[in-house]
């Protein structure tokens, strides 16, 4: 069995990429620590062969859909409109433009889209991740893609630096 | 990693993030020690001998290994003979690697750490507990260590004990030599046998 560390930093930044895929810069990094201390404490039973990557993510998911429903708890109730990212970005935040338009897509699409486009997961492991038929976990992810591309301008495209 | 023609829609996603990954690093080590789930902290360390890799359990240090060991082989094997659990966390090597200055600077004799000696059985631990007998600038050879160690005749067996020191220059077998007075084989190599040998004759 590999040391630890070594899987901290084989797919540290992957698993970063996609918690903030999923859940924008500012739980991003508390999903990360706690996906990374809750792997530290499974690893030694983790069967020889596992797909490291694929377990990391399935942690995630768990660790994400805590922090959806803690923020969920302590968000005050708002009738029409929900809280716009932009109003709570942290000034270091990665991107605005990108996270708008990811948090505008339903969960599980966001989460497919993540899985399979950030880590390079299978449909079927991103559909026993976040439960459902594969076909479903594909539609979620081309949907997911299909209403970004829509939303979301790349900085490249909006600078007109590429055809 | 799949590279899909999406990707360029992800492009303003850090794919490594140093800051953030060095910072969450930290965090991981800081929580995995207060939760009791930092089993193997290791950190490596410059030395006139080379870089020398430093492991401590929470029982002690465990190992200690030259660069020729290779590190990153070292620490497979410990993450099969202790635990898998194994993070780069320096904060618990402090102690000795503040001894190993002072020895190496001439002004330690004794390291005053706690040990952890799980990895040698048998023969080979009593081997090694005898070894901080052998006084800083002193030597003995084979023949006495084994005689010392309750078996006179287990010269060779003292050998591959020294040769298999999982802590070398903390626990001294640079100090076990051939009867003849040379050097005779070690786990660092003749020439950082002979740079300890010199430091401590000084």
């Amino acid at each position: 069995m590999r040391p630890f560390e070594q899987i901290v930093t084989e797919y540290g930044p992957v698993v970063l990429r996609v918690c903030r895929a999923v859940l924008g810069p500012v739980d991003a990094e508390d999903a990360w620590s706690e996906t990374f201390l809750s792997a530290l404490k499974a690893y030694p039973e983790l069967p020889d062969g596992a797909n490291v990557e694929a377990w990391l993510v399935r942690i995630a998911h768990r660790k994400a859909i805590d922090v959806i429903r803690a923020s969920a708890r302590r968000a005050v109730p708002v009738e029409d409109l929900p809280e716009t990212p932009s109003t709570s970005r942290p000034p270091d935040a990665w991107d605005g433009d990108l996270w708008d338009a990811l948090a505008r897509l339903p969960d599980k699409q966001r989460a497919a889209v993540a899985y399979h486009y950030l880590a390079g997961l299978p449909y079927k492991e991103i559909a026993d991740i976040i439960g459902g038929q594969t076909d479903a976990a594909r539609r979620a992810a081309a949907d997911g893609v299909k209403t970004l591309r829509a939303t979301y301008r790349h900085p490249a495209e909006v600078e007109g630096a590429t055809p | 990693m799949m590279t899909m023609p999406e990707d360029h829609l992800f492009d303003a996603l850090p794919v490594v993030d140093e800051d953030a990954n060095r910072r969450l690093h930290a965090w991981l080590v800081a929580a995995a020690a207060r939760d009791g789930l930092l089993d193997v902290a290791y950190r490596t360390l410059e030395t006139p001998v080379g870089t020398l890799l430093l492991a401590a359990t929470e029982q002690g240090l465990v190992r200690v290994a030259y660069d020729r060991e290779d590190h990153d082989a070292v620490l497979t094997t410990l993450a099969a003979a202790v635990s898998p659990r194994i993070l780069a966390a320096p904060a618990r090597l402090d102690p000795v690697v503040r001894q190993l200055a002072e020895y190496f600077d001439g002004g330690r004799r004794v390291f005053e750490v706690p040990l952890d000696f799980r990895l040698s059985k048998g023969f080979r631990r009593a081997v090694l507990s005898h070894l901080p007998d052998i006084a800083y600038g002193r030597t003995e050879s084979y023949a006495q260590v084994a005689a010392a160690a309750g078996s006179p005749k287990a010269v060779r067996a003292v050998g591959t004990a020294c040769a298999t020191n999982p802590l070398p220059v903390v626990v001294p077998c640079h100090r076990v030599v051939r009867s003849d007075g040379s050097f005779g084989g070690y786990v660092g190599g003749e020439d950082a046998k002979r740079t300890l040998l010199t430091l401590e004759a000084a």
